[in-house]
């Protein structure tokens, strides 16, 4: 079985972009079995083509990547993808239950009467703790709310990897640190992998196994103290870059000009 | 053909000549099927879509006439290309509007060159803008029948993935669906319920039965398949309304008393319905409580 093996993501000089528009090159990282991964950079970076390429939805440019000891493809079952959405908004007047079943039985054609979608998705949102959402409409739930039901609808079909796409973006601090920790214990009580892309690393320090950090067409990976280092970012960025970190451990990253002398 | 306070005698006076048959026949298999299909045009945010298609219909239509065939077969081969044209050419809905309207309005003039080089009478024209449900023959029922159960047999297969790729584009790509092909789908559904609504409606009315009935339900219901009942009774309620209304009361055009019936329903809901909801759904949570 291929799910035994630790890697569950190995890329070996990855090369990402849309074909003759290079996005990053030469990305060289594993992801293990149970870790919880944050996918940094700045807008444009290339963070959701790495994703991309994990759901088999575009090909590498150059090196290569497995997902489970095998090439990536479209519709690997082990994936659970959370995407940035644009389409599910105040105007979406559906039961959150609806979407949840939907995720579960959604590729079945045919009319069905069984009631299994049904249970999957009820057990899904409990253990993201939505379940007094089941009967709200996805109209009128809060920014953290919907990524709750989001994650249910990921986790339905008993996935081992997840992906989420700025899951944190438009959220206020207080629900992007309650997402954070049910991310967290979702990876650790069912020994999942988890890769978030976000825009601030803060909030997830905290709880971190690795950093993929994708900036200027590079990237840098490893532990969050080895990435978010001055002299690993500005290697990066290729322009002197200054990590501050404040007393509670937050970092805050910092271009430093260049000096010219005195006038 | 008075009005009486014995509604079994009003419901057989309504089908005693066989032009009100047809009309009801035909009127109800159409309101069925633009209900089930516009709930799917409503959640894909595709109305300008299926408002298009009919434009595009209006062309076929005015073709099929010039060369002297039924005016549904012309709508069904330019609405079945045309929209599988619009599935292929821009398979994600954004930014969609500017090549739809681009192709819409060259159809609409080719509609206009048809009808000018066919020089026979005119009402064939109006009855394709406006829809003639008064005049469809026993040949377009079984006609309109057959496209409806063939509809109907689509939609129960496809029903759950149609649905989810129209809610959830993204996640339903990621896990394999095969969207694409459910996006041709989608606008070969509309296609083909567009050409037999024209019958009732005509192209320019088409909204008021592929579009407005299932917006409506969709602002009442959360569960797809109540929205989609209920779609479909708006767009049934406000079918054999009109035509009763046409036979019993003035005789003006069954399509003029249908848009006003679903607008009606618009009205109510939009700004008495909603006002009322409030306060029921406080009950109703004080209750669970």
């Amino acid at each position: 079985m291929n799910t035994i093996a630790p890697e569950i993501i190995s890329a070996r000089n990855l090369t990402a972009g849309y074909s003759n528009n290079t996005v990053w090159r030469e990305g060289s990282f594993t992801v293990n079995r149970g870790e919880f991964v944050a996918i940094i950079g700045p807008n444009g970076a290339g963070k959701t083509t790495l994703f991309r390429l994990i759901l088999g939805l575009q090909q590498p440019l150059g090196g290569n990547i497995e997902i489970f000891n095998a090439e990536p493809r479209r519709g690997n079952p082990l994936i659970g993808y959370v995407p940035q959405r644009h389409g599910i908004d105040s105007e979406t007047n559906i039961e959150s239950l609806e979407l949840v079943r939907l995720a579960f039985s959604g590729r079945n054609w045919g009319v069905s009467l069984s009631g299994r979608d049904r249970q999957a998705a009820l057990g899904a949102m409990k253990d993201v703790g939505a379940q007094e959402l089941a009967h709200r409409s996805l109209s009128v739930l809060s920014g953290g709310e919907l990524q709750r039901i989001f994650l249910a609808e990921a986790l339905v079909s008993g996935p081992e990897l997840l992906l989420l796409d700025e899951p944190l973006s438009n959220l206020d601090l207080r629900h992007e640190k309650d997402l954070v920790q049910l991310v967290n214990k979702v990876v650790r009580s069912r020994n999942v992998t988890a890769l978030l892309i976000a825009h601030n690393i803060n909030p997830l320090l905290p709880f971190l196994d690795k950093v993929i950090f994708i900036a200027n067409g590079k990237v840098a990976t490893g532990k969050p103290e080895e990435v978010l280092t001055s002299e690993s970012l500005t290697a990066l960025y290729g322009v002197p870059v200054e990590v501050l970190r404040d007393s509670r451990g937050n970092v805050a990253i910092v271009g430093i000009e260049q000096h010219h002398g005195d006038e | 053909m008075t009005f009486s306070v014995n509604f079994v005698t009003d419901i057989q006076e309504l089908f005693r000549y066989p032009f009100m048959q047809h009309a009801i026949e035909a009127g109800t298999i159409v309101a069925v099927i633009a209900g089930i299909v516009g709930y799917f045009v409503v959640l894909r945010r595709s109305s300008f879509a299926a408002h298009a298609l009919s434009h595009i219909g209006f062309a076929g239509a005015a073709g099929a006439v010039l060369f002297a065939v039924s005016p549904v077969y012309g709508l069904l081969l330019f609405t079945g290309v045309g929209g599988s044209a619009m599935a292929v050419l821009s398979p994600r809905a954004a930014h969609r509007d500017v090549h739809i309207g681009t192709v819409l309005a060259f159809m609409l003039g080719l509609g206009v060159l048809f009808i000018s080089l066919y020089a026979g009478n005119s009402s064939q024209t109006y009855s394709i803008l406006f829809g003639q449900i008064l005049g469809i023959s026993s040949g377009d029922v079984l006609l309109t029948l057959a496209a409806g159960v063939t509809i109907l047999a689509v939609v129960a297969v496809v029903y759950r993935p149609l649905l989810f790729s129209s809610l959830d584009e993204d996640v339903a790509e990621a896990k394999g669906m095969p969207t694409f092909l459910l996006g041709v789908i989608f606008m070969l559904l509309v296609a083909v319920a567009t050409s037999i609504a024209v019958q009732v409606v005509g192209v320019l009315l088409i909204f008021s039965l592929m579009v407005t009935p299932a917006a409506i339900s969709q602002q009442l219901a959360k569960r797809p398949r109540t929205a989609i009942m209920i779609s479909v009774t708006i767009a049934l309620l406000a079918t054999w309304l009109g035509l009763s209304i046409a036979y019993y009361g003035p005789p003006y055009p069954v399509s003029f008393y249908i848009t006003t019936l679903v607008f009606s329903f618009y009205l109510f809901v939009r700004f008495v319905y909603r006002r009322v909801r409030p306060l029921t759904a406080y009950r109703a949570a004080s209750q669970a409580t």
